[in-house]
């Protein structure tokens, strides 16, 4: 079968090429290649599971950016029932780097969206690579309100490098259109769950991102800036990424740590994309317990409870003057 | 033909190699006149040939601003915490305590409560000298107490603002400062009390795409840079010249972003108009 191995990935690599060249002599070897194969199979999965025991900040970057993982469609598809997109932020036009509309969640009626990134090159450009314009975020909005009309809650799904740094982005108001979503979540009036499943990329991931319950998958990332972006300017070098990376403590554990995040969702072994389906079933099983919690609240202390939330974030010191 | 080259690289690059003596002159940095300090110091730290508004303290601002002897500052001691051990070139620790040390701040903000022309607001203003004014956990903090006692007191916030973005070296901490001055700003509007946003040179980043496009209403002082994305990341990106003007005050006024351009020597008086205009009790 094939994957995009990833460089550290290589010692279990090996051990699959090998189990392939074994399959394909298979028909003549008979039951002791079936249980050489099973041997292999079960050294692979083991060494697997120890190499994404121990990855580094910078490897999980190159998880969480992995070309096969699954990506926003893929979660709302298999998880969700019911999908049916909505498109345009009804001022200049349709972002297709924001995907959202309304779908189901076990029989109830919610409202989804996220940042989407392409598989192939042409969909990968038609996407922008997951980097919305501001047409992306006014989307984003108008659903959210559209949500809090019909009093239904909000899943959120962030997968993105981060804002587009164009000219018509600029033109047209990214900071706005960013601010304007951070202001107008902090006080919707539905449960709002924010699932990080790949790149939470600054600006852009946060603008869809202030939530009740702010959940990261185990290999995901979130910044405020690239480990290439705050190497090149905190470093003067961006091939200093990998310091970069471990410095902004941008994995899911430490994001914990800070009190950022909620909860970390277990991925299967090797990454989201080596088992998706196992994927999806995990995190639905989340996303259900989590919206039951949230369910207690009346909407006035739930955004109550979400603005202190927000409130008490950042860290600083305050002596007493004598 | 060496004796063309100088004139055709004359264009005001030139200029840039003149000596300027240390202390009593300034070089203007959009004209490139030699200028007294004090004539300059006189006018509003504006240059007085081409009118470029040099960037200037918070305290200064404050000083320009608000009527003699009303301004009570608030939290003046709240500091800035290493919490993630931030290690680039420098510590983190040590960029915190030479910057303390060469702006007499705790962090990159000043603010506090005075009045404008006789109208009580609640003031937050960057330091952009103090760690290119970055937005910290301090700065998110200082100007979400800013905006609650507006609330409290029932008046008006002014944020001035002058800052590259978010604090790198507080990473997720400072990305999470922008969600939580926007909160606080959304409660402010519901209280039906005004937000005036003034952005200065530079404003980027977080600091744009939260508090500082946020304003009821935006004012801009002449040729701010004010954009999400810097400059150089965009020339980078797209592999393309930029517009000309790209991002400055004027190019923002004609794409519909902010509400005005207000000179600074005329700053005081649009902000005490425009505060008495939206809080006046009406009979």
């Amino acid at each position: 079968m094939y994957r995009h191995w990833l460089e550290f990935e290589k010692p279990v690599e090996e051990i699959e090429k090998k189990i392939e060249e074994l399959r394909s002599y298979q028909t003549e070897g008979g039951s002791r290649t079936a249980d050489e194969i099973a041997k292999l199979e079960k050294k692979a999965k083991n060494l697997l599971k120890e190499v994404y025991a121990k990855l580094t900040p910078s490897q999980v970057t190159q998880v969480a950016r992995h070309p096969d993982r699954p990506y926003t469609m893929d979660y709302i598809q298999n998880m969700f029932e019911d999908f049916i997109e909505l498109h345009g932020d009804r001022c200049f036009k349709d972002d297709p780097a924001i995907v959202g509309g309304v779908a189901r969640l076990d029989g109830q009626p919610v409202v989804v969206m996220g940042q989407q990134k392409g598989r192939n090159t042409k969909e990968k450009v038609y996407r922008n690579f997951g980097m919305p314009h501001p047409e992306g975020y006014r989307k984003a909005l108008r659903l959210m309100r559209l949500a809090e009309r019909f009093n239904r809650p909000v899943f959120t799904f962030i997968d993105t490098p981060g804002a587009y740094p164009g000219i018509g982005a600029e033109e047209r108001g990214q900071s706005e259109a960013i601010a304007t979503n951070l202001m107008v979540m902090s006080s919707l009036k539905v449960p709002i769950i924010t699932t990080v499943i790949g790149e939470g990329g600054s600006g852009g991931a946060l603008a869809i991102g202030v939530a009740d319950r702010v959940l990261m998958l185990e290999f995901s990332t979130y910044s405020v800036i690239s480990p290439e972006g705050c190497a090149a300017i905190l470093w003067k070098d961006g091939s200093k990424a990998d310091l970069a990376a471990k410095a902004l403590k941008i994995d899911a554990a430490e994001l914990l740590k800070l009190g950022v995040i909620d909860k970390i969702v277990k991925e299967p072994v090797g990454g989201a994309h080596r088992d998706p389906q196992t994927a999806y079933k995990s995190l639905k099983t989340v996303l259900i317990s989590q919206l039951k919690e949230l369910n207690v609240h009346t909407r006035e202390d739930l955004v109550e409870l979400r603005y202190n939330k927000f409130r008490n974030m950042g860290v600083f010191s305050e002596p007493k003057r004598y | 033909m060496i004796w063309f080259k100088k004139d055709i690289l004359s264009n005001g690059e030139e200029s840039k190699s003149v000596k300027v003596p240390f202390g009593l002159w300034v070089k203007c940095d959009h004209c490139g006149e030699i200028i007294y300090k004090k004539e300059v110091e006189r006018n509003l730290d504006v240059c007085p040939k081409c009118n470029y508004h040099f960037r200037i303290s918070a305290r200064s601002r404050i000083n320009i601003l608000v009527d003699e002897g009303t301004f009570k500052e608030f939290d003046a001691n709240v500091e800035p915490v290493d919490a993630l051990d931030f290690k680039d070139l420098k510590k983190y620790k040590d960029r915190i305590k030479s910057s303390q040390k060469e702006s007499g701040l705790k962090d990159a903000m000043v603010s506090g409560e005075g009045l404008i022309n006789g109208q009580k607001a609640m003031l937050a203003v960057f330091e952009f000298s103090f760690m290119g004014g970055s937005m910290g956990s301090v700065v998110g903090e200082k100007i979400t107490r800013a905006v609650e006692r507006g609330i409290d007191n029932k008046c008006g916030v002014i944020v001035f603002s002058s800052s590259g973005g978010a604090r790198m070296q507080e990473s997720i901490l400072s990305l999470m400062q922008m969600a939580k001055t926007s909160a606080a700003l959304a409660r402010l509007r519901e209280a039906g009390l005004p937000y005036i946003s003034v952005v200065t040179d530079p404003t980027m980043g977080g600091v744009t795409a939260s508090f500082a496009m946020l304003g009821d209403i935006i004012i801009a002082e002449p040729r701010a840079l004010v954009g999400f994305a810097g400059p150089r990341v965009i020339a980078e990106t797209i592999r393309q010249k930029l517009p000309e003007g790209f991002q400055r005050a004027e190019y923002l006024l004609e794409h519909g972003m902010i509400d005005m351009i207000v000179e600074r020597k005329l700053m005081k008086d649009t902000l005490s108009r425009l505060l008495a205009m939206l809080t006046e009790k009406q009979n």
